[in-house]
């Protein structure tokens, strides 16, 4: 599905990865690894079309992303390190605006989604009033809005309690494991019941220095 | 789990898109209302100082009024555009707004088309009571209003382009006034021109039409600007 070719990228000077090269395939799972301040998340942003300052090709189904970037955006669910929740408005206000601008309504509707993810009763209340574990939940909860075939998320587990990452590490295997392509950083250590390839950035990074 | 299988309940189309950008940015105004207060607070303040640092001379203020009319409501509109993309910037919604399917150009449009109803009209309405505390004369009323209706969303789609350049900033307000205020000098000219013609008693629909032509050449390409400008700035 996705395809990235010799991909080479450097900030402030220092080179974050070069001639990386990886494939993603429907049913399976990609988790990047790496320390702190390795690339991961500019790695992310690279593949969603966030971050344009690197060299090499991806390919979307065989084209350039840029050629079919509408049809990409539409196949594409980015979670990024920040929640992506405007703390004025409610969930239920949050969702309602994902969903639109997904161009389509989810096969559930919002509050399925949000009592799924543990918030029954939060539909209405201010995100601001909410913990950091819960605004993160309310995020997730895009995943069951969303029709995207390839989900790209960067340190989904931030804030959430022990019984929130397994429910998360749920949805995320029977999604890959339903057809769909993941690509996420983590870490926390994963315990995914699917196909899940690695890449880490620093052992690269060591090899290219030797 | 057939997340994948499953068609889509409906598609939305394009317009309901909007619609819900729009109701989205009005709950938010609605919610914050120092985005409606503020830059009308901004302008009944500092038309309110003229008076007071020129004197009360019936005449000249008549004189001034349609140019202190025009430079504090531009002056209220820059204020006013901090707000734009800097609370999506920060909670990643700016993101998702770029990765959505949807046209950026539209959903742009929407969201500067409720800026616009936050910010401006309010001012715009308020215009000709402030314009007759300065003693303008009655005729220039409607060639005002008509005017700030047609120049506001103008100054609003140039200052997006300025707000987007400069979001990833911290602290962009005075960059923000350097690149702007150059782009809006015409609409000035063309705003008070249309005002003063038709107080002098001049024919003045050949401004308002130079006017219009601004407002279509911004409306069709400063959201192109924008989307471009937020894609370097979220980089």
């Amino acid at each position: 599905m996705l395809e990235v070719r010799g991909l080479y990228c450097e900030r402030d000077e220092r080179i974050l990865f070069k001639d990386l090269s990886f494939s993603i395939a429907p049913g399976k799972a990609l988790q990047i690894q790496g320390s702190n301040g390795s690339g991961k998340t500019t790695l992310l942003r690279i593949l969603c079309g966030l971050n344009s300052d690197f060299s090499g090709e991806i390919l979307w189904q065989e084209t350039p992303v840029k050629q079919v970037r509408s049809e990409f955006c539409s196949d594409v669910f980015y979670l990024g390190h920040a929640p992506a929740i405007n703390r004025t408005l409610s969930p239920t206000e949050n969702l309602r605006w994902f969903s639109a601008s997904q161009g389509k309504t989810g096969n559930i509707d919002i509050s399925t989604a949000l009592d799924e993810l543990g918030l029954a009763g939060y539909d209405d209340v201010p995100c601001f009033m909410m913990s950091a574990g819960q605004q993160r939940r309310v995020s997730l909860a895009r995943m069951k809005l969303t029709s995207a075939r390839l989900w790209v998320m960067d340190e989904p587990f931030t804030a959430l309690d022990k019984r929130g990452v397994s429910e998360v590490e749920q949805l995320l295997s029977d999604f890959v494991n339903a057809g769909g392509s993941l690509i996420l950083t983590t870490h926390h250590p994963l315990q995914i019941a699917c196909d899940i390839d690695v890449i880490n950035l620093d052992s690269r990074a060591q090899e290219s220095e030797s | 789990m057939n997340t994948l299988t499953n068609k889509p309940a409906s598609e939305l189309g394009l317009l309901s898109v909007m619609g819900a950008t729009i109701r989205r940015e009005m709950l938010l105004a609605f919610r914050n209302p120092g985005d409606v207060i503020n830059p009308l607070m901004f302008f009944v303040i500092a038309v309110t100082l003229f008076p007071l640092s020129v004197g009360t001379d019936e005449n000249f203020l008549s004189a001034i009024a349609p140019g202190v009319i025009w430079v504090t409501a531009l002056l209220a509109v820059m204020l006013s555009m901090d707000s734009l993309f800097r609370a999506d910037f920060e909670d990643g919604n700016l993101e998702q707004l770029l990765m959505s399917p949807q046209p950026l150009y539209f959903l742009l449009l929407a969201k500067i088309f409720s800026h616009w109803l936050v910010a401006c009209l309010p001012i715009i309405l308020l215009a000709p009571v402030l314009a007759s505390m300065l003693f303008m004369s009655p005729e220039g009323m409607l060639p005002l209003v008509l005017s700030l209706l047609l120049g506001t969303p103008v100054l609003t789609l140039l200052g997006g382009i300025g707000m987007a350049l400069t979001v990833g900033l911290s602290r962009s307000g005075l960059l923000l006034a350097v690149l702007i205020l150059p782009l809006y000098v015409p609409v000035l000219v063309f705003g008070t021109g249309v005002v003063q013609a038709a107080i002098n008693g001049t024919a003045f629909s050949g401004l308002l039409a130079l006017l219009a032509a601004l407002f279509t050449l911004a409306v069709s390409l400063s959201p192109l600007a924008i989307s471009a400008a937020l894609k370097i700035s979220i980089n």
